[in-house]
């Protein structure tokens, strides 16, 4: 714990995030997985958007950046870019990543630029006041979904999958340990990496869903989620209703840095001749 | 590089954005203004700089304001219905005062308009596209030559000012294949961002200096500090402080409007002894300057008044002009944007009187001249 009060704008606190918010959980695994890797600060940029977890750079210790809603990873693509020795996190919410910056998703993950992009899904836009989002599941209630949520939700991992990243994998706040450990595999991996956290909402969300406490709602985590081992030989019917949680995907593929450094040279080659 | 060659605008674009040390592009294509992605996805490799094509006008500018906080001289161009896209980030990149470039190549609108047709359309956008307050720097180059001169300018301006500049080009500008001379490479003047002072220990990224210009330390060079769209203070980090809120705010205004008398350009023409102005800029200035000489050879005393740079708007410069004439013309290719911003300046000491044409052509210089003679 002190190692980690290394990382953190201590003077910047008390932070705005809700009591019971997840968000704080997601920061603390996220400073872990640096120091872990023993990556210098001065490398680090930290990217976000509009929303609660917009405000998580502004107290990690790093190079941050809070943008636009939706636009973080077409920052982080700007300065990966334009200087690949930077260790790049976006951190997004659902409705920042999925929905006003789903476009942005798509495209870092076909480009497979290295960059580590934490959505931490909650279900719903916390910070504008609980309305609902593109994860929002079918039938709950937000305050634009007064007679329950019309609209089907994403499944995060299947649409960054047949985009293309190079490791996606699926966390909880609840499961603290394994988050640490999927979140480490993504900061190392080489490629576009995207860790999708459930976290709870409990003021905007939990609240209008009558889900009780945030413990209550962390509860859930633990007993609707499944890890992708055991899902793998569970039938359709027992997975019903269950998450599953964990690592889907760690591959290595062409990064688009590297790629773009080949480009160059071919380029002064050309150019010379 | 002083032999004469032959260039459109868009490829002089191009020459001056890389002279000025541009090495990162991030755009989406759009006409008029494609060429300049296509011209620096070859060059920009070949010294060692990076282009990439966005999935969006969105993201292009995100992308290249990312790469400018990583200190890498960054830029983009497009054209209205992008420019209209551009708006959100270019609100965050004078926000948070990162250096960049944008240039809109205008065609005529609203919406898809006349994707590839000359116009002047977007003089208010750049000014007021984006919500709040900001000044802004706009350049407005008449010939090709112009556009090599203005995009190093703009390049300056905005590592000087830390803010986005642009640079508005008429189409017939970009398209318009013209003779030119470039000038040798020791003759351009480029100027690096303002850094903190080597050693110093506290770094305020949004600091209130003398010149209302804080220095600007690079992402990883140590400093590790916050950016962010929301109003801040000094430090970076947001603040709701009436108090701080006012100081800085104000400090953003202040910085052109300090330093506003340094940055206008303008040209004049025969404007001595003019009882007739006309104030033109971009191509359609040199429909006037044709007309001037015209009615000069006629007997009628007709200056022109040039803007090369828009915004801040030359306001003393117009109001002298309007105490000595008795009348100003304003030809645009809009339906008379430019001309409200004369007629401030010029109320109750002479009438201004418009040219506009939003058909996609041009204004010629006999329609001018049908104007100079009608009033004079």
């Amino acid at each position: 714990m002190a190692k980690s009060l290394e990382y953190i704008r201590l003077d910047k606190f008390p932070h705005v995030w809700c009591p019971g918010c997840g968000i704080g959980i997601v920061m603390g695994s996220i400073i872990r997985a640096v120091d872990k890797m023993e990556i210098n600060k001065n490398d680090v940029v930290m990217v976000s958007g509009i929303g609660c977890s917009g405000r998580m750079p502004g107290y990690c210790d790093f190079n941050t950046l809070h943008t636009t809603h939706g636009r973080a990873l077409s920052f982080a693509t700007g300065i990966k870019l334009a200087n690949p020795k930077f260790k790049v996190i976006t951190v997004m919410g659902d409705g920042d990543a999925l929905a006003i910056g789903g476009n942005h998703l798509i495209h870092a993950a076909r480009r497979n630029i290295d960059i580590l992009a934490i959505i931490i899904n909650n279900w719903i836009y916390g910070m504008t006041g609980g309305q609902y989002s593109p994860t929002t599941p079918l039938g709950s209630f937000a305050t634009t979904a007064p007679y329950g949520q019309v609209e089907p939700p994403f499944d995060v991992l299947k649409l960054i999958k047949g985009s293309g990243a190079s490791y996606i994998a699926r966390g909880t706040v609840y499961h603290i340990r394994e988050l640490d450990k999927l979140i480490s595999g993504g900061l190392q991996k080489k490629g576009f990496a995207v860790v999708e956290v459930i976290s709870q909402c409990p003021t905007s969300f939990g609240r209008r869903n009558k889900m009780g406490s945030a413990v209550e709602m962390m509860k859930r985590q633990k007993e609707e989620t499944v890890p992708v081992k055991k899902a793998e030989k569970m039938s359709k019917e027992e997975l019903k209703g269950k998450i599953v949680r964990g690592l889907f995907l760690d591959e290595e593929r062409d990064e688009y840095t590297e790629r773009y450094e080949k480009l160059i040279a071919k380029a002064k080659e050309v150019h010379q001749k | 590089m002083s032999k004469a060659r032959i260039m459109s605008g868009n490829e002089a674009v191009v020459e001056g954005a890389l002279v000025a040390g541009v090495r990162f592009f991030g755009g989406y294509p759009i006409t008029p203004s494609s060429e300049i992605a296509e011209v620096l996805s070859r060059l920009l490799p070949q010294v060692g700089g990076k282009f990439i094509q966005m999935e969006d006008e969105l993201s292009s500018v995100g992308a290249i304001v990312g790469a400018s906080l990583a200190g890498i001289k960054s830029m983009t161009a497009t054209s209205g219905p992008g420019f209209s896209l551009m708006q959100e980030n270019m609100g965050l990149a004078f926000m948070a005062e990162v250096p960049c470039v944008i240039v809109d190549v205008q065609r005529g609108g609203p919406s898809t308009g006349l994707p590839t047709k000359v116009s002047q359309s977007d003089v208010m956008q750049v000014r007021w596209g984006r919500h709040g307050d900001q000044n802004v720097i706009a350049l407005v180059p008449s010939s090709v030559r112009e556009s090599f001169d203005l995009i190093i300018d703009c390049v300056n301006l905005a590592e000087e000012y830390r803010m986005p500049v642009v640079l508005l080009l008429d189409e017939v500008i970009s398209h318009m294949r013209e003779k030119v001379i470039l000038p040798e490479k020791d003759e351009i003047k480029v100027i690096e961002r303002k850094k903190p002072p080597k050693g110093q220990e506290k770094y305020f990224p949004y600091e209130i200096t003398e010149d209302a210009i804080p220095p600007m330390a690079n992402f990883g060079e140590g400093y590790r500090y916050h950016v962010t769209g929301l109003t801040h203070d000094e430090t970076g980090f947001p603040t709701s402080d009436p108090e701080k809120i006012n100081q800085v705010m104000r400090r953003l205004y202040q910085k052109i409007e300090k330093h506003k008398e340094e940055i206008i350009k303008v040209e004049e023409k025969y404007t001595e002894d003019a009882e007739i102005a006309i104030f033109a800029y971009g191509s359609v200035a040199r429909s006037a300057y044709s007309a001037v000489k015209e009615a000069r050879e006629k007997g009628i005393k007709v200056g022109l008044m040039r803007p090369i740079i828009l915004w801040p708007f030359p306001y003393k410069k117009v109001s002298d002009l309007a105490n000595k004439v008795k009348r100003i013309i304003v030809p645009e290719m809009n339906m008379g944007q430019i001309i409200a911003e004369v007629k401030k300046v010029s109320f109750g000491k002479v009438k201004v009187e418009g040219v506009n044409r939003i058909d996609g052509e041009l204004i010629t210089p006999s329609e001018i001249m049908a104007k100079i003679e009608e009033v004079s």
